[in-house]
């Protein structure tokens, strides 16, 4: 085989335990039956916050990229699992999401129907299991197909949490959904197809050093990007998230807006920069920066204008999902330095990391207030701030990272991108991104401004939320808040494992 | 013309025409249940492209490969659940919206175990 082959490390081991654990929790909870399935899921998320941090520290430590080898078959015939510095930061973010919203669920369903288990209590824990390994199999994925299959154990996962209430809205408005995706991963199929009849491998890392300017790549990656586009809901094939989203119940929400939508992204951004050749990595780079603008404009304007907050979060999401997208023209790179090792890379690294802790922050809060006043209209929410102040307080400070409002990850990741935005030339994508603050400003604020509202009759809450339920919102939120004093330049964590990996198509 | 046409580049157009009955299918009908089928046509199109990669040998040389056969054996099991998922949901909403619809109660949520 080539030097470049994927060879087993050290910390391999890990990798594969950080997609087995959850899966072998769900087999449990199966086996154990329904009551013991939220203290098999609680073992569980803490096992898995532990693996993800070793994974981590082992990247620090070594240097170097974690790479298993599946029953030391090696690629083209075998497949391996590799997680890089992007990877790692990927699954730290993931743990740490899906650890707070499963305490944030776990006092919810407290305060419903007891530590018995209820059928959608039930089915949450199971889904929040599966869809915490699918999400970890394609942040370690090295192989097309096995991506393929991960991306559909993610759909499959996620799409009963959107009716998990079993209301007519949500089975259509997760219906919708699922047809989406499905089209999405039948089309990324299809690209998987027509690359292993070009190429005879299936193999990233292969790929990424065969990879040649022609016609059936290009068709290969044009079918497998618009196929993940879908899935990652980005303006003009955004229809079906808010409704799904906005629908779901709020821990359900959270995972959904905060981490779903961004294994898409995390491939395409694989395809674009791994795979596809120079020139047609610039156009795609174009294509993709235009519709990113577009969603952050468009759908900024319709978070401003929903009248229910899940709502209006939903629609944020489309919106900060469209600074992930404006990254590719920006992230470039030239000759002497790749593109992981520009600000527009890590701005949008940190982007998606914040948007991830800072919109489940704001759906987990949002929760708090349904729970509370038993709907979620903002209208008549007039000085809620009173009743839940740490809520308010969590909405405000996540809201702090969507505007890109200092001192916030948020803040750092958008200045990142418009200092890139500037240095390239791109006048256009600077006045996008400016633009996208003002009116996350607008749309934070109306909420924020409701908090504070003194209206005639106070709002009273319908019964008493306990504290530890608005604290695991809070922690997210400042969470965001504190990836903000990370300093202003390209970090090394994100380089890590990336200068094994050449140039797709440079000598 | 026939003679010219090999059994992969055959089973290859095939399955590009049946991509496009399927998208088309998807993209043009409103009923759901006819956007499903046409999941499933254009998922049956995709394992045919397989099929005449697996035909072709591939990049790999071979005289005929069998891994996209074995892609194409878990594409099915993928692309069954899917339809399954779908099917269940869509009887579900039915079901809720004839509830709706006489005036009775929807279905109530049975409780217990799975």
């Amino acid at each position: 085989m080539t030097p470049f082959a994927h060879a087993t490390t050290p910390g391999g081991f890990l990798l594969v335990l950080a997609v087995i654990l959850p899966v072998c929790a769900v087999l449990a909870i199966f086996a154990c039956g329904p009551r013991s399935a939220a203290r098999i899921a609680m073992t569980t998320l803490a096992a898995g916050l532990a693996i993800a941090i070793a994974i981590a520290v082992e990247l620090i430590a070594s240097g170097a990229a974690l790479s298993y080898v599946v029953g030391a078959w090696r690629p083209p015939l075998g497949i391996a699992l590799r997680a890089d510095g992007l990877s790692g930061a990927m699954l730290v973010m993931t743990a740490l999401v899906v650890v707070t919203v499963g305490l944030f669920a776990r006092v919810q369903y407290g305060l419903h129907d007891g530590a018995g288990g209820g059928r959608a209590q039930t089915t949450f824990w199971l889904m929040l299991l599966a869809l915490w390994s699918a999400l970890n199999a394609v942040f370690v994925g090295e192989d097309l197909f096995n991506l393929y299959v991960a991306l559909e154990l993610l759909t499959f996962a996620a799409v009963p949490l959107v009716c998990l209430d079993g209301r007519a809205e949500t089975v259509k408005a997760a219906l919708r959904y699922l047809l989406f995706a499905l089209v999405g991963s039948l089309l990324y199929l299809l690209g998987t197809g027509l690359i292993y009849g070009q190429y005879g491998t299936l193999d990233l890392l292969t790929l990424s050093r065969l990879s040649r300017q022609e016609p059936a790549l290009s068709a290969a990656l044009a079918l497998m990007i618009v196929g993940l586009l879908a899935k990652a809901a980005l303006f003009p094939l955004h229809l079906w998230l808010p409704p799904a989203h906005a629908g779901a119940p709020a821990p359900a929400s959270a995972v959904l807006s905060a981490l779903v939508v961004k294994a898409p992204v995390f491939l395409i951004l694989r395809l674009v920069l791994d795979v596809a050749p120079p020139q047609a990595a610039a156009i795609a780079g174009q294509l993709l920066a235009v519709l990113g603008a577009a969603s952050i404009l468009f759908c900024s304007v319709m978070a401003l204008r929903q009248a229910r907050l899940k709502l209006m979060i939903a629609y944020s999401t489309v919106a900060q999902i469209g600074y992930l997208f404006i990254v590719f023209p920006l992230a470039a790179g030239s000759a002497e330095l790749p593109p992981w090792g520009t600000i527009a890379w890590t701005g949008g690294a940190l982007q998606l990391v914040s948007h991830a802790l800072a919109k489940a922050a704001m759906f987990l809060a949002a929760g708090v207030i349904a729970e509370a006043f038993g709907h979620d209209r903002i209208a008549d929410l007039g000085g809620f701030g009173r009743a839940l102040p740490l809520s308010a307080a969590a909405f405000g400070l996540a809201g702090l990272s969507l505007m890109g409002i200092p001192p916030s990850g948020g803040f750092v990741a958008k200045c990142l991108l418009l200092t890139a935005a500037v240095i390239e030339g791109y006048p256009w994508l600077a006045a996008t991104i400016l633009a996208g603050g003002l009116l996350a400003g607008g749309y934070v604020f109306r909420v924020i401004d409701t908090a504070l509202a003194i209206p005639a009759v106070p709002v009273a809450p319908r019964r008493p939320v306990p504290r530890r339920l608005e604290l695991a919102a809070l922690a997210l939120a400042v969470a965001a808040v504190l990836l903000g004093l990370v300093p202003l330049r390209p970090f090394g964590l994100l380089q890590i494992g990336r200068d094994g990996l050449a140039m797709a198509g440079l000598p | 013309m026939t003679a010219s046409l090999s059994p992969g580049a055959l089973f290859g157009l095939c399955g590009a025409a049946l991509v496009g009955i399927g998208l088309y299918a998807i993209v043009t009908h409103p009923g759901l249940l006819r956007r499903i089928v046409g999941c499933n046509i254009l998922g049956a199109g995709i394992f045919l492209v397989f099929g005449a990669v697996a035909r072709r040998g591939g990049g790999a040389g071979f005289e005929a490969d069998p891994v996209p056969q074995a892609l194409v054996i878990t594409g099915i099991v993928v692309a069954f659940s899917a339809s399954a998922l779908a099917v269940a949901l869509l009887k579900r909403l039915s079901e809720l919206n004839v509830g709706e619809r006489n005036g009775t109660a929807a279905p109530t949520e049975q409780r217990g175990r799975l």
